[in-house]
């Protein structure tokens, strides 16, 4: 017990906002991540790239626990994710607390996933209200803040379907937002997205990042990882295969696997 | 752009296009015929005397038809109320993870749909005397009252309980659908926002699922409608059909009084289609095709839709 507290008064100053350690899971017989271990410290912003089916979206998933880890641990800003420990053993947490969780971790799906039958705001200010008991009149204050930060002030009363999707994915990101989380999650965010819209979604984030956010993004936009990240991990079947600085593995990749990647999508 | 630009106007654009419209003389040929037969027919219909239009007439409102008018929308709409909260239950059922929850949901909608309704309600009718006494207490320990099922198990209620589990099952299933067809996404997002199984169901799912439910869900109704026309069969007389049957057997005239109580049932059955109609439109927003117009039109034609949002203060 002493031991533990000392370990987290010394980690406090540094504590990362996510560490992973050996991280596990299995789909039925296939196992998807094979032992991923990574830390990000508070308002860094790690990009996450690798081939279809490496496991980076699920690694994504695990981190807000909407899949559950079979091995090994991952903390979010100190707390372990998914599970209590006690007595050496883990238990599953009441879905309750599981949810107490995740409303501190925005998270933006590749297909956006707005609600179709809410306006832009609506979708914005749902959780505020329902989850953290906001008053209807400050959500809607923030969401219109929000809205107006990923530029769409005028489009408050829209509903996803009168969206491009551009439009969408920056709604999505403003309802990620409204909850005033502490970690955002992008998978894939631009991937569903025409060429030419990918742009505004990627200044959002951009803008998200200056401002400090901690960010753990999946994606495919090597220029965007480029500038805007701060660590780059490659992942290949499961595992890490380097991690690094982005401009160094980018530009100086060690692993033939990073190489012959990179050389496809560059 | 050669000699042709002088006759055109400044952008081709500009001029709506009036072309001569193509023929079609299959399409009045079809509509003469349709309508010449449907005149004939109506010319049959108010001379045979075999309608009896005069008694017709006189029993259209007669106060006897329009009690049993009442009687029949009550059985409809508590059966269908029955209908829905066993429905949603057994849908949530079968839906769960729970194998023996999922497991009772699938025996219940395997009875009760895989039976015919005539049958399930002769059987309901007959419940008073299989169990004449229901006991309330703890099994085999103690017992606190018994109550005499013939008093609170009348002809109406087990109509109305026949009626509505035999639909429920079938809405069970109407329920299952609509809920099955919300994108996974849906659900995703809304747990990663922290809302709870409950929030998301309600808010996220439900209002989602709606839009598929409520089509069938008002076929049902509507069939509902029709069905009570059964409930002779508990026996309860006190519905439409019946008692429009009784003033029949008496007046030895069958025919205008099957006319009278059609009537009514098309009169029912318009309304709750109107019904339906605001319904479906008020589940569909957000939805292509109502949001197309609203694209085009100001954001201020929209802002009503915003008002329950402003509300609040």
């Amino acid at each position: 017990m002493s031991e533990r507290a000392i370990l987290e008064r010394a980690g406090q100053a540094t504590q990362p906002m996510v560490r992973a350690q050996d991280v596990r899971k299995s789909f039925q017989d296939t196992e998807v991540l094979k032992g991923i271990s990574l830390e990000v410290q508070t308002s860094e912003v790690m990009c996450l790239v690798g081939p279809s089916g490496s496991g980076k979206s699920t690694f994504l998933r695990c981190i807000n626990h909407l899949e559950a880890v079979d091995g090994g641990r991952l903390y979010v800003d100190g707390t372990l994710v998914g599970y209590d420990e006690r007595d050496g053993r883990l238990h599953e947490l009441h879905p309750r607390r599981a949810a107490a969780q995740r409303r501190d971790i925005g998270m933006v799906f590749q297909r956006f996933n707005l609600f179709p039958h809410m306006t832009a705001l609506g979708n914005i200010t749902e959780a505020p209200v329902r989850v953290r008991k906001d008053s209807r009149r400050a959500a809607t204050e923030h969401g219109r803040e929000l809205l107006e930060r990923v530029g769409l002030g005028g489009h408050a009363s829209s509903y996803p379907s009168q969206l491009s999707g551009g439009q969408q994915q920056r709604v999505a990101i403003a309802r990620a937002l409204a909850m005033r989380p502490k970690l955002m999650l992008f998978d894939e965010p631009t991937s569903a997205l025409d060429p030419e819209l990918v742009g505004e979604v990627l200044d959002v984030m951009r803008s998200l990042a200056e401002s400090g956010m901690t960010m753990i993004v999946v994606t495919h936009e090597m220029g965007f990882a480029r500038e805007v990240g701060d660590h780059l991990v490659f992942m290949d079947d499961g595992v890490v295969v380097e991690a690094g600085s982005p401009r160094s593995v980018l530009t100086d990749p060690q692993h033939e696997r990073t190489r012959s990647f990179l050389s496809k999508v560059l | 752009m050669p000699r042709g630009d002088s006759r055109q106007p400044a952008a081709p654009g500009d001029e709506r296009i009036h072309a001569v419209r193509l023929p079609r003389p299959g399409r009045w040929v079809a509509a003469a015929v349709i309508i010449g037969l449907l005149a004939l027919f109506l010319y049959s219909a108010a001379t045979n005397s075999a309608y009896q239009w005069s008694t017709y007439l006189q029993y259209l409102l007669d106060r006897r038809i329009s009690q049993a008018a009442l009687i029949t929308i009550q059985l409809t709409v508590i059966a269908m109320a029955i209908a829905l909260v066993v429905g949603v239950a057994s849908a949530v059922m079968r839906l769960s993870d729970n194998p023996v929850l999922s497991g009772v949901a699938w025996l219940y909608i395997w009875i009760f749909r895989g039976t015919p309704v005539y049958v399930q309600l002769v059987f309901w009718g007959l419940l008073t005397s299989i169990y004449q006494q229901v006991d309330v207490g703890i099994p085999f320990v103690v017992q606190f009252t018994q109550l005499d099922t013939e008093s609170w198990l009348t002809p109406f209620s087990a109509a109305v309980i026949g009626l509505g589990l035999n639909q429920g099952a079938y809405t069970a299933e109407i329920i299952r659908a609509g809920v099955s067809s919300v994108d996974d996404g849906q659900r995703e997002a809304s747990v990663a926002l922290g809302m709870s199984w409950a929030q998301t169901t309600r808010r996220v799912i439900f209002p989602q699922a709606m839009r598929v439910i409520i089509p069938p869900f008002g076929n049902e109704f509507i069939g509902m409608l029709k069905t009570t026309s059964l409930v002779i069969a508990v026996p309860f007389t006190g519905d439409l059909y019946t008692q429009s049957q009784q003033i029949a057997a008496v007046l030895y005239r069958p025919i205008p009084l099957l006319l009278v109580a059609s009537t009514w049932y098309l009169a029912i059955t318009t309304l709750l289609m109107i019904g339906q109609h605001y319904l479906e439109k008020r589940f569909s927003r957000g939805v292509a095709g109502t949001g197309a117009q609203a694209r085009n039109g100001s954001t201020a034609a929209e802002e009503p839709a915003e008002l329950p949002i402003t509300d609040g203060r």
